[in-house]
Parts: C-alpha cells; structure tokens; sequence
C-alpha cells in the first residue's frame, strides 16, 4: 500500500467518526440544556470548547447562543471542526482513494456529503436540527458498516481502523473534560450553592456525557449503581469492553498495529498510554487535578498520531496539511 | 415533454436514428418506438433517474476557469446512439490497421527514418514538430509499440460514412465515461437491453491491464502496474482513479515514486520501497521527468527517463509517441498505412488543406470562409478556427496566424457532421456528434466495441469537447437491422 495511500484513508477514517461525534455531541447537549436552569454556566460555549476551534468562533460570532453555535459547529464550511467541513474533507479523501476504498462506500460518503450539504439550513431550528443530525449519525454508521463488510481486512482497512480508534478516544477525553468541568463549583452558577455530590444537575450532566457516548444503556448493565462522576470517569476511561472508552480504543489500535511492518516505535507509544490510562486513580483525580490530567493524556494521543505519520506516511513537506 | 419523430427534422444531415421526419432506421425502430411511447412523465422520470445516477456514482471531470476549478457532474442524455455491427466491423479493422501503421511510423522516425529518406514524409515536418523528442532517438520499446493507448475521433458526413478527424496518442481521455455511460443507461432504460444484442463494453479494463502487463521488462513476474496522475485538481482525474481502480493497479502520484541508483523505479509503501514495473502514465512528456524536460515540473519523477531508456520499466504511451499525434503529420497517415503495411486504408481522413505547402497555404487563405483550421499541436478544441461561423475580423486575425508559422496550421472543409436525437425542452432535438473508440496495442491490438460518443448540446454548433459545454451518449454495438 502507498504511503500516501495510507495516510489518506487514514484521514478519511478520522473525518468520518469526527463528523459522527460531533453530531452525538450536539444532539445530547441540545436535549441537556433544555433540562438545566436558565442561569447553568455550562452553556452553549462549552461546546466550542469541546471542539478546540474557540478563536475561529470569536472572530464571528459576539454570543454564545444556541443558533451561533450550532451554525459554527453544523454548517460553517470556514470552521475547520463544523460537521460539514469534516465530512467533506471525509469526501475529499474519499475521492483520492477510490480506486482502494469499495466504490459503494466512495457513493454513500458522496451521498452523505451532498445529503448535509443540501440540508446545512435546518441546522439552526431546534425542531429540524435533531433529525438532521440522526440522519448524520445514521448515515456515518452505515458506512463503517459498508466498510466492515465489502472491504477486505487488510492495511487498509487497518489504517481504518486505527484512525476511528485514536479519533474515539480522542472525542472520549473531550467529553470526559466538559463533565469535569462540573465539579468545579465557581463555574456552576453561584446561585445553585449546593454540595456537589448531592447537585441534581451534576447527575445529569454524566448522564448526558453517557449518552453523547451511547454508553448510558452499557453502563448501567455494567455499573449497577446509580450514575456518579467517579464510576461515569472510570468506565469512560478505563473500561475494557465498552468500544468508546479510552482504554477499549487503545486496545484496538494496538492490535491493529500488529499487522503493519515496522511498527515497534508506535507500539511502545500505545503502550505506554494505555499504561497511563490503567494507572489513572480516578478518585484522587476527582479530588483535583483531572483537567490536567486528561491535558496530558490528549497530548499522548497527539503523540501516537505523530508516531503513526514518521512511520507509514509520505515524508513530504508540501503535502496538503490536515488538521490533527 | 413526449417524443413525437413526426416533427423531428434533422434537415440535410445524417440523423444516425431518424432518416426523415416519421420514419426511424430499421436498427432504431424499437428504440425510436419505445421512446415515443413514453409518457411524458415518464421520460422525465428517468432523465431525472440518471442525472441521480450520474451524482451519486460521483460521475464528474474538472473544468478549469479563473475563478477555480469547479468539479462538474458528466453531462449526458438518456438516448442510446445505435451503430450497426456490420458498419463498425469495418471501422474497427480500420482502426486496427492506423494504429499498427502509425506505430511503425514512430518507430522508424526514433530509429532508421526510412519513411523521411524514401521522401514519403518530409523530413523537415519532423525537424519542426514540437512534439519530436530527441531523447528518445534509438529507442526500442517491446513490440515496436509507441502508443499503447489511443483515442481517434471519427465522424459521419451527410452519407453516413465514417471518418478519421484525428488520432490522440499522447495521453487521450474520455473511457471511463463511455464505461459509465453504459452503466447508466442500464439503471434508466433496463427494459431496452431485452430487445436489443448490444455488443459489452465492460471488457476494457482487462484489455487494457492485460496489454500493459505484456510490456513489462520482467514478464517472468506478477507485473507491477500503476497509473500516474497528475493529482486531484486535473480535469480526467475521475478518468484516472477509475482505471486504477478498475485494473486493480495502484493510483500514484509523482512523489510516489522514485528512480534509485539502480536505475529501476519504485513506489515507497507504507512496507518501504516496491519495484514498478509499468507506468501507465497520464502526464504529458514534458512534465515527466523535471531531469530530462522541465525542470520546474513538481508532477513528475526525477530520472525517469534514464530508467525508460535503460529499459528497466515500461511508459505507455511512449514519451515521444506524440510525434504522431500532430494535426499535419495526420494527413499523411494514409500514406504511412501503404508505405509500411502494403494496405488500402479501410477508413479515409477528413480531406485536408496543409499550410506548410504554398499552394495549399494560398487555397486556405483564400477561402477561410469555407474552412475548419486547425493548429498542428492543440487538443480540446483549443485555438482552432471555425471559418463559415467566424467574423470577418476573426477570419482577418487568424490569417496573420497562419503566415507567421504555416507549419502549425492545416485546415480541413466544415464536414456536416451527422446527428442524432437528444432530449430538448418540448420534442427531441437533433445535435451534432462524434465518436471516440479507444484502440490498444501491446502484443496485439484490441479495439472498443463503439467508444464515446460526444454530442454538441448547442443547437447547430459543432463543439464537442466537454470542456466546453459538450455532453455525451451511450453508444451501443447493435447486430440487427443489416442495411439502413
């Protein structure tokens, strides 16, 4: 396989499951703020946040609300992070690997793309957007059902593979940060002075985190207890089997890895994360230090992409520059 | 909008499906009747069905333009062009015998040049041709073949005969849609393919990976094959990934690859570096090697010449094979098909007026009028002449042209090219077309079943290139209905 074959499905991979977690994202977030009080400093703003582009968002927009946002994050085609921009620069990776990739997934990602684009105008009503961004979802799901079944399992694929892995971790951490941010008290509204095991709201927002992750149904069939920010933290991060947490993502990434030559620099680096993921003593965390430490697992993340580039991709300068 | 052939004229031309008002040729009379039997929201429907089909197969070629390149759906209508197997047969032959004569051609002038000392051709075209590669002087590609792949554009006149408007050897386009066209009209109109034995054309793809595996220089190996584009931003990309995808052959780009001190070429994989062996290449000569042509290309592969000439791995077509594909040198091609093969020619050119005589010079620009002027070295309908539709200030402007280079012009009288129907706002409508078969050449010749048929979608006009407002047909290979 080409090098630069490799390295642009691999980006066609991420697109894709960034599209689909962004669309999560913000079909979860628009359902929990219509539950919390009108003062919750956890508004709309969060979500920029989330998805990293704060700056491209204030050159634009004065206020953080729900039309702003979900325009920014939906239909922007500026915004490098917005649904439509990573789902055409899905489609543009599709396009320069077609003669790889099944042609009936080169069409439904065609498809995907001229869907959205032909409906970026109901991403601003709360009654069209939710449909909007399930017929998203579905669509994305879809094709990483098409990919799994009609392309052969080979590098590839494994490339595939790898890059949906680190991109699902990636978004885990993201949204394990914004539930964090409840428990710091001065960013609730003062109002609510309320301890913050006992917070209504504080459950709420780990239920949404679990939702935005389609975790909710696994957790509770996992956990037993009722939703908490520790055992909430600690499936997100730690749990083996549940496919979105951070540790399940390693595994695979690892083992996909076993397939590709020359691959010791980058094993040594997944391990290495899964190591600091296992070791994490999530209590203590909670207590303090938590958005540090996701801080530095994102930066462990970064690292494992930068290994994947130095080893399999094309070392050319000029390359057109992809945003990791 | 229902087709009524009643009120359907194709005045003095050749209509390839209705003779005269009414009245259908015998091989199009189902499909004619078919046609006109549809409701007119059923027409619409399935005109509807394949523009759907022609965006969601991403069916789609660049078209450049200074506010950017803009990716455009492929331009096509719905109705079949019927063609019958006793006219292509001879056609086909005929396309066979240029392209052998045509290769002989390219290979004398890189070699002995006995058609330049026997004076058949004059010396001096090949002197003066801007596609003569002195690199390539004393080469021997296997088989003696130059150009592997080549695209010739045929036309009717008012009698329906076929001819010969000009060859491409260097890197001609358009398969891929003529592929997909096929598939298209199989989604819209799958009934029509019942009443019909239309000859198939998905056979392409294995010809072509087969003539290119008989040219590798290791034939004792699995040959490594690949197509060499330009990248995403060129027109026939689509055209490229297709094929790539089609073979089973990697899609490469320049910076794949690389000449090592071995002279050999290789691809970097994500396992290191991998041998090729046949570069299907999709870029012009000059852009090929910035070692040997132009040193600014950023698209080509430094050494790559040396490897060539060395023999360590096949280019198809041959750099330098467009010596051949040269709008004066055209005009000999009947000349070459005697000269090297003892042949009639089986398919005639267009009749032609070549500038570098002075006496045919004086003809042309006497009556520029009357003429289609041609540069010797453009493609896409770029920078030619339309006499009878030109101002008189044009006309004036093109003459200085032509006496300040005369070798680069040859002008050729406005054949009435035939028509067929296309689908227009009330009633089909006729338009002028052509058609492009492709015909291959390794160790044996293999020509397309039809080719692409072109249309003009402008009333009256004569401008097929897609490039420039032209759509496209199915063509189909029909066995029944013998004489029209």
């Amino acid at each position: 396989m080409l090098s630069r074959v490799a390295e642009r499905i691999y980006w066609l991979g991420r697109y894709l499951e960034r599209a689909e977690n962004t669309a999560r994202l913000l079909t979860v977030y628009s359902n929990l703020l219509l539950d919390l009080p009108r003062g919750a400093r956890v508004g709309w703003h969060t979500l920029v946040d989330i998805t990293g582009n704060q700056e491209g968002f204030r050159e634009k927009h004065k206020e953080t609300d729900e039309r702003s946002v979900n325009r920014f994050l939906i239909s922007d085609q500026t915004n490098y992070s917005s649904i439509i921009s990573s789902i055409s620069l899905a489609r543009e990776n599709a396009r320069t690997t077609r003669e790889i990739i099944p042609t009936e997934a080169w069409e439904q990602i065609n498809n995907l793309y001229l869907f959205t684009r032909d409906n970026m105008g109901k991403a601003t009503a709360r009654g069209t957007r939710h449909q909007l961004l399930q017929d998203i979802i579905a669509h994305c799901q879809q094709i990483t059902g098409l990919l799994a079944g009609a392309m052969s399992h080979n590098s590839g694929y494994n490339f595939l593979r790898i890059a949906r892995s680190l991109e699902r971790a990636d978004m885990t951490t993201r949204i394990v940060d914004v539930g964090s941010l409840t428990l710091v008290p001065s960013l609730m509204n003062p109002g609510l002075s309320i301890e913050p095991a006992s917070r209504p709201y504080s459950n709420m927002i780990w239920m949404s985190v679990l939702h935005s992750l389609s975790a909710y149904q696994m957790y509770r069939q996992h956990v037993l207890d009722r939703v908490n920010g520790e055992d909430v933290v600690t499936f997100l991060l730690q749990d083996t089997q549940f496919p979105r947490s951070v540790q399940h993502c390693l595994s695979i990434l690892q083992s996909c890895l076993e397939y590709l030559p020359d691959n010791d620099a980058t094993k040594r680096q997944v391990s290495a994360t899964q190591k600091y993921v296992q070791d994490a003593n999530i209590p203590e965390l909670l207590e303090s230090g938590l958005l540090e430490y996701i801080d530095d697992l994102q930066i462990e993340i970064g690292n494992i992409h930068a290994n994947i580039a130095d080893t399999w991709f094309l070392p050319v300068v000029n390359e057109q520059q992809q945003s990791a | 909008m229902e087709i009524n052939w009643n009120t359907y004229n194709p005045g003095a031309f050749y209509d390839e499906l209705i003779s005269s008002p009414g009245h259908a040729r015998k091989s199009g009379k189902i499909l004619a009747q078919y046609l006109s039997s549809l409701k007119s929201e059923d027409l619409q429907q399935r005109k509807t069905a394949a523009e759907l089909a022609i965006k969601a197969m991403g069916i789609s070629f660049t078209v450049y333009s200074e506010a950017g390149n803009i990716d455009r759906e492929w331009p096509f209508d719905i109705i079949p062009r019927i063609i019958t197997e006793t006219q292509w047969q001879k056609t086909s032959q005929g396309l066979e015998q240029r392209l052998r004569a045509l290769n002989c051609f390219i290979d004398d002038i890189y070699n002995e040049q006995k058609i330049l000392k026997d004076k058949v051709v004059p010396a001096e075209l090949i002197a003066k041709s801007v596609n003569f590669r002195k690199e390539c002087v004393g080469m021997k590609p296997l088989h003696g073949v130059w150009a592997h792949i080549c695209g010739t554009d045929l036309i009717r006149d008012t009698n329906g005969q076929f001819y010969v408007l000009e060859d491409n050897l260097r890197v001609p386009s358009g398969v891929s849609y003529m592929l997909e066209n096929r598939k298209v009209t199989k989604r819209v109109f799958p009934e029509l393919f019942e009443n019909y034995n239309i000859q198939p054309i998905t056979d392409y793809p294995s010809q072509l990976f087969d003539m290119l595996a008989a040219i590798s220089p290791r034939p004792g190996d699995y040959p490594e094959v690949v197509v060499l584009t330009p990248g995403i931003y060129n027109s026939a990309y689509f055209e490229h990934s297709y094929l790539a995808q089609r073979m089973g052959a990697e899609l490469v780009e320049g910076g794949d690859l690389v000449v090592e001190a071995d002279d050999c070429v290789y691809m970097r994989t994500i396992d290191g570096l991998s041998r090729v062996d046949v570069i299907y290449r999709r870029i012009d000569d000059l852009f090929l090697d910035p070692e040997a042509f132009n040193p600014d290309s950023a698209l080509g592969v430094p050494g790559l010449m040396r490897a060539w000439l060395k023999g360590n791995v096949a280019l198809a077509n041959a750099p330098g094979a467009g010596v051949a594909d040269d709008k004066v040198i055209y005009t000999y091609v009947p000349a070459m098909i005697k000269y090297y093969l003892g042949e009639e020619p089986l398919i005639e050119n267009v009749p032609s007026y070549l500038c570098v005589d002075e006496k045919q010079c004086q003809y042309v620009l006497e009556n520029l009028d009357k003429l289609v002027v041609k540069p010797a070295n453009e493609s896409g309908g770029y920078g030619m002449l339309m006499g009878p539709q030109a101002s008189k200030k044009e006309r004036a402007e093109f003459a200085l042209k032509i006496k300040a280079n005369p070798r680069n012009y040859m002008a050729q009288p406005l054949i009435a090219l035939s028509t067929a129907p296309v689908i227009g706002e009330k009633n089909a409508e006729p338009r002028h077309i052509d058609l492009r078969p492709f015909i291959l050449q390794g160790r044996e010749t293999y020509v397309t079943p039809g080719g692409l048929t072109r249309v003009a979608m402008v009333k009256g006009s004569y401008i097929v290139n897609s490039s420039q407002g032209g759509g496209s047909k199915d063509t189909w290979i029909v066995s029944e209905g013998g004489d029209e």
